[in-house]
């Protein structure tokens, strides 16, 4: 099944040359075919990625350039069940986004399909290289194709800020890591993962692999949105379309945590014997979990807001991985599945509602709701899903980093989780029930909107919605899943298994059946879970009443975010000064 | 093996983000990326570099003789024509933001906030 990893890329790729090159002459409907059949064979092969990962790595060497006496010569895609997995949610979110943009883009521009088959090709790129270099390569593919799709519909200046923020913040985050490419590879000699990890693991420390790990670390947490790092998230996913938002937010954001899982457990893991690299991670996770939640509960632009939930749980996920354990990976796995799809499908409700009536702000559209009960129902079903009530949407991933994770930590990350959620409820009572009141200075000033949108097809918008949702919601209590998460984590963890199946083609001990059975968890995450719920409905509920000043800490947070890029650019270089001095200090 | 290319690359890298942090022209800004993004082409080069030795093209060269690293210069091409992409999209923002704003100081563009 080696031949499988380079379709993954390539199909996407190829199909978006052609419609981009024949974008004169073909029909549309012919465009749209070659579209969705392109990301629809991009899903299917990665599921059966994902079937013949299980029992080991697939590894393809590009030009047949295999490794000799244990050295690595060429470029490989090595593929475990995590990045299978990954591939998967990855293609069947593009998917779910090309549908809905059959007729919600139809107007703005073609073009965008195309970008999007060149995201789906790079983050499946990024999910299963082995080779450092091209990591970067894949990342800032990844990141052009993001650039235009955020600043598509250039009539407005909005998109066009929004897209130079992210480009130019982006940019420097890759910068960042290339120069942390140069440095790891002058220490070792090499660039493949496996073969670093076995450079690292037999010489001392050293100084320059903890400059390079935090300049590639950092690199990663510029894309995945974390606080310092976040700033350029909400610019650009308020002002992209719907669809291109549910794939950035959904999917793209969390690539850059992969990024650090992935180079952490294949090379790092060789000079961290005290596992120090995961404190700060940890902190990280958990500033950026509540700095998310509470920007998410000061929007009043439904994607903003959506875009600090991102946030929020990106938090999580990170402190999950932070925990550099079997269960904290395997929460951020399936808080990753859980997360894509009920993000995803929110940011499609949000479509439904711009296309319907021309704002996604929440105080403009207070009761404008009121009687589309599908997208009421599917906005709510998607929000249970986010605060993580017990056995609903994002609550198994969050209950196993739980499992590991230190109180004041749990704490805080449910804490996170509930904020987000209640910005969400909130906004979802203002606008399906007409309730709260019609103003409120907490949530800063409006913003400029996209123009209405013509020629959408309402039924379709709302199905892709809904089924997004739907799927998302029931992660937690699909039997087996959880097992399986687990297990991807453990090989996953094994730095020495996958150098030795890499560079030796060495085969793994056969899995263990695995349980198929819905995952059980401890009391205390079922009383979070619930509490969450239940302190999101409560908060939810104050943010409606009526309120006439706010309270200079908000002020300051929205001050924060000024939207100027010279500031998001700062605070990147001081985030990776403070990460960088903190690693140094634990890990000499 | 001298220090001054190393030297040379964290110069160049740290004035320009010094650039973009406190640029008030889009065009100057994307400059000033291109300035950040050279720093790790000469740090490329300088990681790869081998006293005395040659172009690392084999062809009439004795075996065994020395030659600079060729992969570091395979990186330095393909980083040049990535940032190409990123640099040219940049520009092609910055002449939108023109056009809409009448301006390409990002410190009045004031659409994103909060």
């Amino acid at each position: 099944m080696t031949w499988i990893p380079p379709l993954l890329v390539a199909i996407p790729l190829l199909a978006a040359a052609v419609i981009a090159g024949l974008d004169h002459i073909t029909p549309a409907p012919i465009q749209h075919a070659i579209v969705l059949a392109a990301s629809t064979a991009t899903t299917v092969l990665a599921f059966l990625l994902l079937w013949s990962a299980e029992s080991h790595e697939v590894v393809h060497w590009f030009g047949g350039w295999k490794p000799r006496h244990g050295l690595a010569l060429g470029v490989d895609f090595a593929v475990g069940p995590l990045a299978a997995g990954m591939c998967c949610v990855i293609a069947l979110v593009v998917t779910l986004a090309l549908v809905y943009s059959l007729t919600y883009l139809h107007q703005a521009a073609r073009l965008a399909d195309a970008l999007l088959l060149v995201a789906l090709g790079a983050m499946c790129g990024f999910a299963m290289s082995g080779d450092l270099f091209n990591l970067f390569v894949w990342l800032e593919l990844m990141g052009v194709s993001a650039y235009a799709l955020t600043g598509f519909l250039v009539e407005r200046l909005g998109p066009v800020q929004g897209a130079i923020n992210f480009a130019i913040t982006a940019s420097v985050g890759s910068y960042l890591f290339a120069i942390g490419v140069a440095l790891l590879y002058a220490r070792t000699g090499t660039l493949n993962l496996a073969q670093i990890g076995q450079t690292l693991s037999h010489g001392r420390s050293g100084g320059l692999a903890i400059v390079a790990m935090t300049l590639l670390f950092c690199g990663f947490l510029v894309k995945g949105a974390v606080v310092p790092f976040h700033l350029w998230a909400a610019d650009a996913y308020a002002v992209a379309p719907a669809p291109v938002c549910a794939v950035l937010g959904g999917v793209m954001t969390d690539i850059g945590l992969i990024g650090v899982a992935r180079l952490y457990w294949t090379t790092f893991v060789a000079i961290d014997p005290g596992h120090a690299v995961g404190s700060v991670l940890l902190w990280l996770g958990c500033v950026t979990a509540l700095l998310g939640g509470v920007m998410a509960f000061l929007q009043r632009h439904l994607k903003r807001m959506l875009a600090f939930s991102v946030v929020s749980h990106i938090g999580v996920m990170l402190a999950g991985i932070g925990l550099l354990g079997t269960s904290g990976l395997a929460g951020a796995e399936l808080m990753f599945l859980a997360h894509a799809l009920l993000t995803a499908g929110l940011f499609f409700v949000a479509g439904v509602l711009h296309a319907d009536h021309g704002t996604i702000d929440e105080l403009r559209l207070r009761g404008c709701g009121r009687g589309s009960w599908v997208p009421a129902a599917a906005w709510l079903a998607g929000t249970i899903g986010l605060v993580g009530l017990p056995y609903v949407g994002i609550y198994l991933g969050h209950a196993l980093i739980d499992e590991r994770a230190p109180g004041w930590a749990v704490a805080v990350l449910w804490l996170g989780s509930a904020l987000s959620g209640a910005a969400l409820l909130r906004a979802g009572a203002r606008i399906f029930l007409g309730w709260g009141d019609p103003d409120d200075p907490l949530l800063g000033k409006p913003f400029d909107e996209n123009p209405h949108q013509h020629g959408v097809v309402r039924p379709l918008l709302v199905a892709v919605a809904v089924a997004t949702v739907a799927a998302g919601v029931v992660i937690s209590v699909v039997p087996g899943l959880g097992q399986r998460a687990e297990y991807a984590a453990t090989r996953f963890e094994s730095r020495r298994g996958y150098a030795e199946r890499i560079l030796y083609g060495r085969p793994l001990p056969s899995p263990s059946p695995l349980l198929i059975a819905t995952r059980h968890t401890s009391l205390s995450s079922l009383l979070f879970g619930a509490g969450s719920a239940v302190f999101a409905a409560g908060l939810a509920a104050a943010g409606l009443r009526k309120r006439k000043e706010i309270p200079a800490p908000v002020r300051v947070l929205h001050a924060l975010h000024s939207g100027v890029v010279g500031d998001y650019v700062t605070w990147v270089i001081v985030g990776t000064t403070v990460t960088g001095a903190a690693w140094a200090l634990l890990l000499r | 093996m001298s220090y001054l290319p190393y030297a040379v690359a964290a110069w160049i890298c740290l004035v320009g983000i010094a650039g973009i942090a406190t640029s008030k022209n889009l065009i100057h800004l994307a400059v000033c990326l291109s300035v950040t993004q050279s720093a790790s082409y000469v740090l490329l080069l300088a990681v790869g570099y081998v006293k005395h030795g040659k172009a690392p093209i084999f062809v009439g060269l004795k075996l065994g003789s020395k030659a600079v690293d060729p992969v570091v210069q395979a990186l330095t091409l393909t980083d040049v024509v990535v940032s190409l992409a990123v640099i040219g999209l940049i520009l092609a923002l910055a002449l939108d933001a023109h056009r809409l704003a009448g301006t390409v100081d990002p410190d009045r563009l004031h659409e994103a906030q909060g």
